[in-house]
């Protein structure tokens, strides 16, 4: 009996790769805080894709559509500032800022999850 | 994985905030450098900047499409004005109504500048060091 990895990891590894996404995103935000007309962009997390992915479902009919988003990861939209500039421009610093230590305080927490994990199967494997 | 691409999009904000600060200080040296014509005088240098799109970044997946990085697209030169010229009959560079023309430099206004960019690039090395310890602590995984 062989061990599935995606069985066995679960929407860490998804959830992970999603947390490195999203910090490019912001990365990108706050790296044009000063460009005039730039508009500030967010990464959400598609979970109804994700939720396809773990669940695998079949079509039962040759009319259902086929699934969409198998890479569960996440979609870009504009932010909406809570207040206008002057210049055009959308990245509000402090929210910015706050938004890019939050994901890397999640990216940490699925490195733990999966950490967690991986100290399971060694668990399992070693029988100790 | 794109973690690298943090340090390509946080380095391009670095130099672009490291060409504002030589332009601010550019400016507050040559504060002074007067001409007899708005045009002798020095020219308030004033860079401008503007989202590029990365064909190597937009390669990693369809979504990051929506990142860019930030590049200085040009240094504006911003002419003396008759504002800026002031009455010193005894200054060997007045004209023949006894002004000299000063450049448009706001001395506060470069100053509160120098802090906003010194602030940005601070920004930027922050986001560096994290996508660093992102980045290694993805490589102890497991261990």
């Amino acid at each position: 009996m062989g061990i599935d990895f995606e069985q066995v990891l679960g929407i860490h590894p998804k959830a992970l790769q999603f947390r490195v996404q999203r910090s490019t995103v912001l990365a990108s935000n706050l790296a044009n805080v000063d460009t005039p007309n730039f508009k500030a962009k967010d990464t959400i997390f598609s979970f109804d894709h994700t939720l396809e992915n773990i669940m695998s479902m079949q079509p039962t009919d040759n009319r259902h559509m086929a699934l969409l988003g198998q890479s569960a990861t996440g979609k870009t939209q504009y932010r909406i500032p809570n207040q206008q500039g002057t210049s055009g421009n959308t990245v509000e610093l402090g929210v910015e800022q706050a938004a890019f230590s939050r994901n890397t305080l999640d990216f940490q927490t699925s490195v733990t999850f999966l950490n967690m994990k991986f100290k399971g199967l060694d668990r399992a494997i070693n029988g100790r | 994985m794109s973690l690298s691409d943090i340090f390509t999009i946080a380095g391009s904000a670095a130099t672009a905030q490291t060409i504002r600060l030589n332009t601010i200080a550019s400016n507050m040296a040559n504060a002074e450098s007067a001409g007899t014509t708005a045009g002798d005088a020095y020219k308030a240098r004033k860079p401008v900047f503007s989202l590029v799109f990365d064909d190597q970044l937009r390669s990693m997946d369809a979504s990051s499409s929506s990142i860019g990085k930030v590049m200085v697209s040009e240094i504006m030169e911003i002419a003396a004005s008759n504002e800026d010229r002031r009455y010193m009959p005894d200054h060997p560079l007045s004209d023949v109504d006894g002004y000299v023309f000063f450049p448009k430099v706001n001395m506060i206004g470069e100053m509160a500048d120098m802090m906003s960019a010194s602030r940005s690039y601070q920004s930027s090395v922050e986001l560096m060091s994290t996508a660093k310890k992102m980045q290694q602590r993805l490589l102890a995984l497991g261990q």
